[in-house]
């Protein structure tokens, strides 16, 4: 495209199908503690 | 829904259902404008003045194709799926573990009551560590990955037991076939050689508290006596990071309205060699003088996107360094069962006071309201926990239209409760920082992108 750069094609609605296997590390426990961050945790189901 | 913004010189197009992040020309960034409410003939007589009609053509007909690649413009279809996950029965796979509530820091913005919570000065015995370590290992059922935080008050004034609850859950490791990952937080006062070869043996991750600049940490983060920690804890945290190579802990600090220019923190611990950095805003009852207010937005707006603009400019050199808040994994990542419920608090996630009962995260401990069960009888207040598992991103009104939502998941139920008194309503002066922290976070991520190329 001449005009569009596109970053990612991450389909988020492709990873329903996995589920939620929930084995990923839980939101507060990395640094915040005070303010919930969540995109930038790792998939553990890839 | 699409969200777009301009920043560093780059136009930015965010597909907030599919998670697809473009980068654009001016002109695409203007026909974006009308894109969904105007035909193309009306979107050329509209931009004449500033594009020829093929350009404008040429724009249009891109973001076409990107719709109907589902790349722009793509519908929100998760609500549906809120009952599947809600169906699949959350286990409790992470334990916040209060293990001093006892602090030698009177840091003036804790939410801990400089270590109190609320409640006495306490220490958690081994014994009430050691039903913790059992309980969460019954609860989490078939998951495998189970974290354990130590947390305070501050951990080190009660490290004996930390150790020993280590010890025990290593044993449990071998018959459960489960994999503990250990993180503590510290204050750095009680830091030695031993405690950190033990840190770096069997944690995964140390969060280490230091606010920034000698004259921001010494003002909020007192010794009891009233002098700063600042000259104590510089070095040892550069000590035990240089240990960890680097990698695996955290930096972390807390501005406030006293230090709205926080970069300058940032930077400051930066250039005191750490490159794992965590900076972020206090959540304070708003009497309180150094809470954040609306008006401070505008600063603090810039002071983000004058931290990222610094880091872009040290990529790749050696004076780059990672800042939490700036993290983003657009091509991994969460799934969107995660980014639908959040941080799990009072389902996944449940803190531990040294009395051995439970809360359904840090912020709430001590909130008698708020006490889940216990550590030797589990979850007693079922209600409760349903009132968590009710929270996602379509359970919050504001949540709905925001195009960050996928981002933050309906941000801290804490920061909700403590500031608008329901599970529901997210706290806004956090919502337009977080909005704020993931353009500057994506821009970045385009910065990287362009590089490679």
């Amino acid at each position: 495209m001449k005009h569009i750069k596109t970053l990612n094609t991450k389909m988020l609605k492709n990873t329903i199908s996995k589920g939620g296997c929930g084995e990923c590390q839980t939101s507060c426990q990395s640094a915040c503690k005070t303010s919930c961050t969540v995109a930038n945790q790792l998939c553990e189901n890839k | 829904m699409i969200h777009k913004y301009s920043m560093n010189g780059l136009f930015i197009v965010i597909d907030v259902n599919s998670g697809a992040v473009h980068v654009v020309d001016k002109i695409v960034y203007d026909i974006l404008d009308f894109y969904d409410k105007n035909s193309i003939d009306e979107i050329i007589e509209i931009l004449k003045i500033k594009y020829t009609r093929e350009e404008i053509t040429e724009g249009y007909n891109e973001i076409k194709e990107l719709e109907e690649n589902q790349m722009l413009y793509t519908k929100d279809e998760y609500e549906d799926i809120i009952p599947q996950i809600n169906k699949r029965n959350p286990v409790v796979k992470a334990l916040c573990l209060h293990i001093a509530h006892d602090c030698n820091l009177k840091c003036r913005y804790c939410f801990a009551s400089e270590g109190e919570y609320h409640g006495k000065r306490e220490l958690m015995s081994f014994e009430v560590g050691k039903k913790a370590i059992d309980f969460l290992i019954l609860a989490s059922g078939k998951r495998k990955n189970l974290e354990v935080d130590f947390f305070g008050g501050e951990p080190l004034m009660n490290f004996d037991v930390v150790k020993e609850i280590v010890f025990y859950a290593r044993e449990r490791e071998k018959e459960t076939g489960k994999n503990f990952r250990f993180t503590i937080t510290t204050n750095g006062i009680l830091l030695n050689d031993d405690i950190q070869n033990f840190i770096n043996e069997n944690m995964n991750n140390v969060v280490l508290s230091i606010d920034g600049r000698k004259e921001v940490n010494d003002k909020m983060r007192m010794r009891v006596g009233g002098q700063g920690s600042y000259d104590t804890i510089v070095p040892k945290f550069q000590k035990i990071a240089d240990s960890r190579n680097q990698t695996d802990y955290y930096v972390r600090g807390t501005y406030t309205r006293e230090n709205l220019d926080f970069s300058n923190d940032v930077l400051h611990l930066a250039n005191l060699g750490f490159k794992q950095i965590s900076v972020e805003p206090v959540v304070a009852d708003e009497e309180q003088s150094y809470s954040l207010k609306k008006e401070d937005l505008p600063k603090l707006f810039n002071e983000y996107e004058k931290l990222a603009e610094e880091l872009s400019r040290r990529k790749n050199t050696e004076k780059d360094f990672n800042f939490f808040h700036f993290m983003i994994d657009l091509n991994g990542g969460p799934c969107i069962a995660k980014r639908l419920i959040g941080c799990g608090s009072g389902t996944e996630y449940l803190a531990v006071t040294p009395d051995g009962a439970l809360y359904p995260c840090h912020q709430f401990a001590g909130m008698e309201e708020f006490k889940m069960g216990t550590v030797y009888n589990g979850i007693e207040n079922v209600k409760l926990r349903q009132k968590f598992e009710d929270c996602n991103v379509y359970s919050k009104p504001k949540c709905r239209d925001c195009w960050a939502k996928f981002y933050c998941s309906g941000g801290c139920v804490a920061n909700s409760y403590n500031i608008n008194g329901d599970f529901v309503t997210p706290y806004e002066i956090g919502c337009e920082l977080q909005r704020k922290r993931v353009e500057c976070a994506i821009m970045l991520k385009a910065c990287e992108n362009f590089a490679d190329r």
